[in-house]
């Protein structure tokens, strides 16, 4: 009996992706879902500490115009092993600043296979799918699967009062090459 | 042998686990493959290793052993690859062997009431009974999700 072919797949165009690693692990991101990349060094100053009960993933919170921006830590999102984080990914049209380690490279992706159905819990919501890369298969993250509509209601009830958190922290730098 | 007695036989794949065998039926099985690199990433499904590369699709590996025998595979010699049902929708899905795998015809014996979900029936060959696996009720799909949602519901829901 063979197989269906799958579900969503994306033949011909091709999408350039940003390959970045955390915790040693290789993952994807459409380049046009990263808005901005700045070092973790330059927000530092930028950010301000925010505690939501039971969500460990997010300590900091950057304010942007009327917009809170809040910086998930890579390593604790996925349960990979603890890792500093050096750089962080704005990601566009999201409340999310992503902490990495570091980008590998840039690629070119042309077919992004579905995640097969035997995967069945979290992941369908932090993968887009499955790219398969120089023999190698890299999981390509939904730019929106970082924070679900119920993380960021937490975190907003835990947001400091307003003007604590830093102004335009992340305005200023350029867009992902 | 009659006519009739032929028409009730149908195809199986036995493949070992350890010290047991398991049957499949054979028109659930893609192919027997070697072992290749299994890529891992973040995910949160028991029984999902990661997966491999086959013909340019990628295939998840359900490492069933431990459900079946209670063990988890130390060694691996192949992986038989089986379609897995979701609904209209059919997916491979790589499962780890640990033996040479064999076609055999067979008589399929019912399951009965007190049989797990994953048992599709019982054969008997060269003097074992053998249960036929439903690759289905085996590895994980969505409805494994939608049944642990409950059982929180269900936990939350207990004064």
């Amino acid at each position: 009996m063979p197989p269906a072919a799958p579900v969503k797949s994306s033949p011909a165009r091709a999408e350039q992706i940003i390959l970045f690693r955390i915790s040693g692990q290789i993952f994807a991101v459409s380049s046009s879902s990263v808005q901005e990349v700045r070092s973790a060094d330059s927000m530092a100053g930028l950010t301000v500490e925010i505690t939501a009960p039971g969500l460990r993933k997010v300590h900091h919170v950057a304010q942007r115009g009327d917009k809170s921006l809040f910086v998930v830590n890579g390593s604790a999102h996925f349960g990979l092993a603890p890792s500093p984080g050096a750089l962080i990914f704005v990601l566009r049209k999201t409340r999310t600043a992503l902490l990495i380690d570091g980008i590998e490279k840039m690629a070119s992706m042309t077919r992004l296979q579905a995640l097969p159905r035997s995967f069945c819990h979290e992941e369908r919501l932090w993968y887009r799918g499955l790219t398969a890369l120089d023999q190698t298969v890299v999981p390509v993250v939904h730019p929106e699967g970082f924070l679900t509509s119920e993380e960021l209601a937490m975190l907003d009830a835990a947001l400091p009062p307003a003007g604590s958190a830093g102004e335009d922290a992340v305005e200023g730098s350029g867009p992902a090459q | 042998m009659t006519v009739s007695a032929e028409l009730d036989l149908q195809s199986f794949v036995l493949l070992r686990l350890g010290e047991r065998r398991f049957a499949i039926a054979a028109n659930q099985i893609a192919e027997l493959v070697a072992p290749s690199r299994v890529f891992r990433f973040p995910h949160r499904t028991p029984k999902i290793e990661g997966v491999i590369l086959r013909r340019g699709r990628i295939v998840p590996v359900c490492d069933v052993a431990e459900t079946l025998t209670g063990k988890r595979l130390t060694a691996r010699r192949f992986y038989l690859i089986a379609v897995r049902g979701y609904g209209t929708h059919n997916e491979w899905v790589a499962l780890p062997v640990t033996g040479e795998c064999e076609l055999i015809n067979a008589e399929m014996s019912a399951t009965s009431a007190s049989d797990a979900p994953h048992v599709a029936g019982w054969l008997s060959h060269d003097g074992d009974v053998i249960e036929v696996l439903n690759i289905d009720a085996l590895t994980p799909g969505p409805e494994d999700n939608l049944a642990e949602t409950a059982a929180i519901g269900a936990r939350e829901a207990r004064p």
